[in-house]
């Protein structure tokens, strides 16, 4: 009784986006599914968030200094944007590119850096590289501030190769010696920030990229085999054209969009999952003279993704902004309580812009132990079962519009109403139970049907299987 | 036989200002530098020739005065960051130049119960997990209120709730074999009702003549004698004042107060309340906060500063001061004006680990560190 395109389509959009309500789903589902792929892939195809109205509802978050209210910001925008893929690659690269709020001590800059991944995100990784190593946020946050000609600091030039771009090894073999990260970290000394901080004594005030050619190493060095004069643009334009950083980029995305890998660090002694679709995305990121978008053409229009589903544990930040897109609260709607909203992805283990270290958050079923299951949990089935919000309104209406149905039936309809959902035979042979023990449900009971259908989808949110996306 | 030590923490979070909690009221500096902020002497508790507490802390002098309280002075580490965040997640991981993700209570949660079968053996009050108990494998109830606490605890009625958690306990009773990760999702979710389950029981169980206040602090404080009480087997029992409260950058006057009178009286309670249940003889409670404030007040409040004050109190407690206050003369301040530590916070964690828990610290805290002769 589900229709696969809708079932497509909620993938697609759990994945490529933050989720849809069902009313949504069912829209897009009528476009096409290659369609609604270009539509992702080209963010200026779609309108912008309505930043005005943002601004105005929420005044303070204009120039906001807060950390929280930098969060609350984001959220926001996760929920509302038409630019759903967008929106999803500045969380990719945040967790990626990891820079935290607890060192840089600034909801400014850590709000300039997410916006910098709006904006590169899905473009040239090349150019991608360049902002990175210019943000100043990632330059205080990773020690470069602290590189100097006479006394080197590693700390950038390493976390560039192992974290940002190449990884440690591909094929059990190394990518990049210890004298190429001390070459990368002399071609980087000089790119700094200014103000310097601590702020003593007059305070904070907004950084800016500082490039001091007297503080600049300017020695030949040999990086990877090639020697020169080099500066960190010429490291950049070496690092992109590394067969390992194709590698590194494909298997990201890969574990990010299709299907849970093996962590980051096992990844040199590991092959990855799917060779055939990481041997394609590679091919894309050189056809395309490294263009991130080209990439993600592949994987979102690739057999191996839309068969992918509900084979990722999702993140926090899914979990809480895909049950809100789903249910319709905080939609359109400017009302207060996001704050209390935008904190629940830390209750479940992810401080948004403030990753636990460099390396990120470990992800998969790590995100879940008992007391975040407990939030997960909870904060879904809440949402679920307020049978007055706009999108749980309207997929009771869509329930009800079916007529009366068996225990069976019902229990299937609702879960395809979340999502398409797949239970598992024995989760849904004891939902099949609960319903039975309810007694029969007519339809056209409207008060009834509704309390006892929000309550299944409570049973729903509650299910080992949504945590899956 | 002999009852297991427990340690109940209170995170100060925000940055106490320490010159304004235990204050050198015999230095002509206090004065100088806090013209603005400077408690007036006939206010102050004195409890040695130069030290004074706050006047809002006046529940907490008789813990003094029995000798079962410990002032540690100067508490901080190497290189102090002014970033809250960062500065607290030094005093949770102990690592203080690398960031590391680990918890220095996690660690020892993992070697109290290294095959985490009590899940109650750590227990959270608040939301979401504090660094210190985080560690892979080592699951830590987090709780919000324990009233309310529990699975599903948005369906309303009671015989619906209960049949909604008994469909629950038997969608993820049944893993079998339905691939790794669905079976580690379930048998989490298991363990987290039983959790739930048992940690519900406690409210129930418990009865007391004293009264905490409403505010989070005593709500927490309360919580956490009434996991304590319940003898679940809980070790550690942790939870943070409200959000960066004691981050006093303005109008520190009346807030500085009012969370001290809500930190005293609390505490207090949770004492008495452990006492009046012959409870009290096996728990240490240590208060710490991730770093004090600016030596010189800024009119109305004072900025982040390096060096604080941390405390100690239970029956186990061999009262006094602990660590020496640091000097307020401007050539041994540490640099922008702040306070220079001379006891680092890890020996104090020595000593807890060693000492409450009979542990090895230096894994834990990593390092060796000189113990402090509190315990």
């Amino acid at each position: 009784m589900t229709d696969q395109n809708v079932a497509l389509m909620a993938h697609l959009m759990r994945r490529a986006g933050f989720g849809a309500s069902r009313s949504e789903l069912e829209e897009l589902a009528a476009q096409g599914y290659d369609n609604v792929v270009e539509a992702l892939l080209n963010p200026a195809s779609q309108p912008n968030l309505d930043e005005d109205l943002m601004m105005r509802y929420f005044p303070s978050f204009y120039q906001a200094a807060a950390i929280e209210v930098n969060i609350q910001n984001w959220v926001y925008r996760m929920i509302n944007t038409p630019r759903q893929l967008q929106e999803k690659m500045a969380l990719f690269w945040h967790m990626i590119f990891c820079a935290g709020h607890s060192k840089i001590d600034s909801g400014w800059e850590m709000g300039r850096m997410i916006a910098m991944f709006r904006e590169h995100g899905m473009g040239n990784f090349r150019d991608l590289l360049m902002s990175l190593s210019t943000s100043p946020a990632m330059m205080y946050y990773l020690d470069n501030t602290e590189s100097h000609k006479v006394a080197v600091n590693e700390n950038y030039g390493r976390e560039l190769l192992e974290l940002f771009s190449m990884g440690v090894g591909k094929d059990e073999a190394f990518n990049y010696s210890e004298d190429d990260v001390k070459a990368c970290a002399r071609a980087f000394t000089g790119w700094s920030v200014a103000p310097p901080y601590p702020p003593f004594p007059y305070g904070r005030s907004p950084w800016e990229f500082r490039y001091d050619p007297a503080d600049h190493d300017a020695s030949d060095k040999t990086f990877l085999g090639r020697k020169g004069n080099w500066n960190g643009e010429d490291i950049i334009n070496m690092i992109v054209e590394q067969p390992a950083t194709a590698r590194f980029i494909a298997r990201h995305l890969y574990n990010f969009f299709v299907a849970d890998e093996v962590p980051v660090p096992s990844w040199r002694q590991t092959p990855p999952k799917d060779p055939e679709l990481i041997g394609r995305l590679e091919q894309a990121y050189y056809d395309s003279g490294y263009e991130i978008s080209a990439m993600l053409r592949v994987l979102l229009t690739s057999d191996n993704f839309k068969n992918a589903r509900f084979t990722k544990v999702k993140n926090p930040t899914e979990v809480v902004v895909g049950t809100l897109r789903m249910v319709g609260e905080h939609r359109g709607e400017l009302k207060p309580g996001l704050f209390e909203i935008s904190q629940y992805p830390r209750y479940m283990g992810m401080d948004l812009m403030n990753p636990p270290t460099v390396e990120g958050w470990h992800t998969g079923h790590e995100w879940i132990d008992s007391g975040t299951l407990v939030e997960r949990i909870n904060f879904a089935a809440d949402y679920l079962g307020k049978t007055d919000l706009p999108g749980v309104k309207d997929m009771v209406e869509r329930l009800r519009a079916q007529g009366d149905l068996t225990p069976e039936q019902f229990v299937d309809a609702c879960a395809d109403m979340v999502g398409c959902l797949n239970l598992s035979d024995e989760t849904r042979s004891q939902l099949v139970a609960h319903a039975q023990k309810s007694g029969a449900l007519g339809s056209a009971h409207q008060g009834e049907f509704a309390s006892r259908t929000g309550e299944m989808f409570q049973m729903i949110a509650a299910t080992a299987e949504y945590q899956l996306g | 036989m002999a009852k297991d030590n427990v340690l109940a923490v209170l995170s100060l979070s925000g940055g106490n200002d320490g010159l304004n909690t235990v204050i050198p009221f015999t230095n002509g500096l206090y004065r100088d530098y806090r013209p603005n902020l400077g408690i007036p002497e006939d206010e102050m508790i004195p409890i040695t020739n130069e030290l004074a507490f706050n006047p809002h802390m006046a529940p907490l002098k008789k813990y003094w005065d029995e000798g079962k309280m410990a002032i540690f002075l100067g508490v901080g580490y190497p290189t102090p960051s002014y970033s809250h965040f960062r500065s607290m997640d030094i005093w949770h991981t102990c690592e203080p130049h690398e960031i590391g993700n680990e918890g220095w209570l996690g660690r020892v949660l993992k070697e109290l119960d290294p095959d985490a079968e009590n899940v109650l053996t750590g227990v959270n009050f608040g939301r979401g997990l504090p660094r210190a108990l985080a560690k892979e494998g080592v699951p830590v109830a987090s709780v919000g209120d324990l009233e309310t606490y529990g699975l599903l605890t948005g369906i309303e009625g009671q015989d619906q709730r209960t049949q909604a958690l008994d469909v629950f306990s038997k969608m993820y009773g049944s893993t079998i074999g339905s691939g790794y990760v669905m079976d580690y999702i379930r048998r989490t979710g298991t363990d987290a009702l039983k959790g739930a389950d048992v940690l519900a029981a406690a409210p129930a169980k418990y009865s007391s003549t004293v009264e905490y206040s409403d505010t989070p602090v005593g709500q927490y404080m309360k919580n956490i004698a009434q996991t304590h009480l319940a003898e679940f087997g809980t070790r550690v029992l942790y939870t943070t004042s409200p959000y960066n409260g004691f981050d006093t950058h303005a109008t520190q006057a009346g807030n500085h107060t009012k969370l001290w009178k809500d930190v005293s009286y609390n505490v207090d309670a949770f004492m008495n309340d452990l006492r009046e249940h012959n409870a009290s003889d096996n728990v240490t409670l240590f208060m710490f906060s991730e770093f004090g404030r600016r030596i010189a007040d800024n009119g109305s409040g004072t900025d982040h500063g390096a060096a604080g004050i941390a405390f100690a109190i239970g029956e186990q407690v061999k009262g006094g001061i602990y660590g020496e206050y640091p000097s307020l003369e401007p050539s041994k301040q540490e640099e922008g004006g702040n306070l220079k530590y001379n006891m680092d916070f890890r020996q104090i964690y020595t000593t807890i680990v060693e000492d409450v828990f009979g542990l090895n610290a230096s894994p834990i805290v990593n390092g060796s560190f000189e113990k402090v002769a509190f315990l």
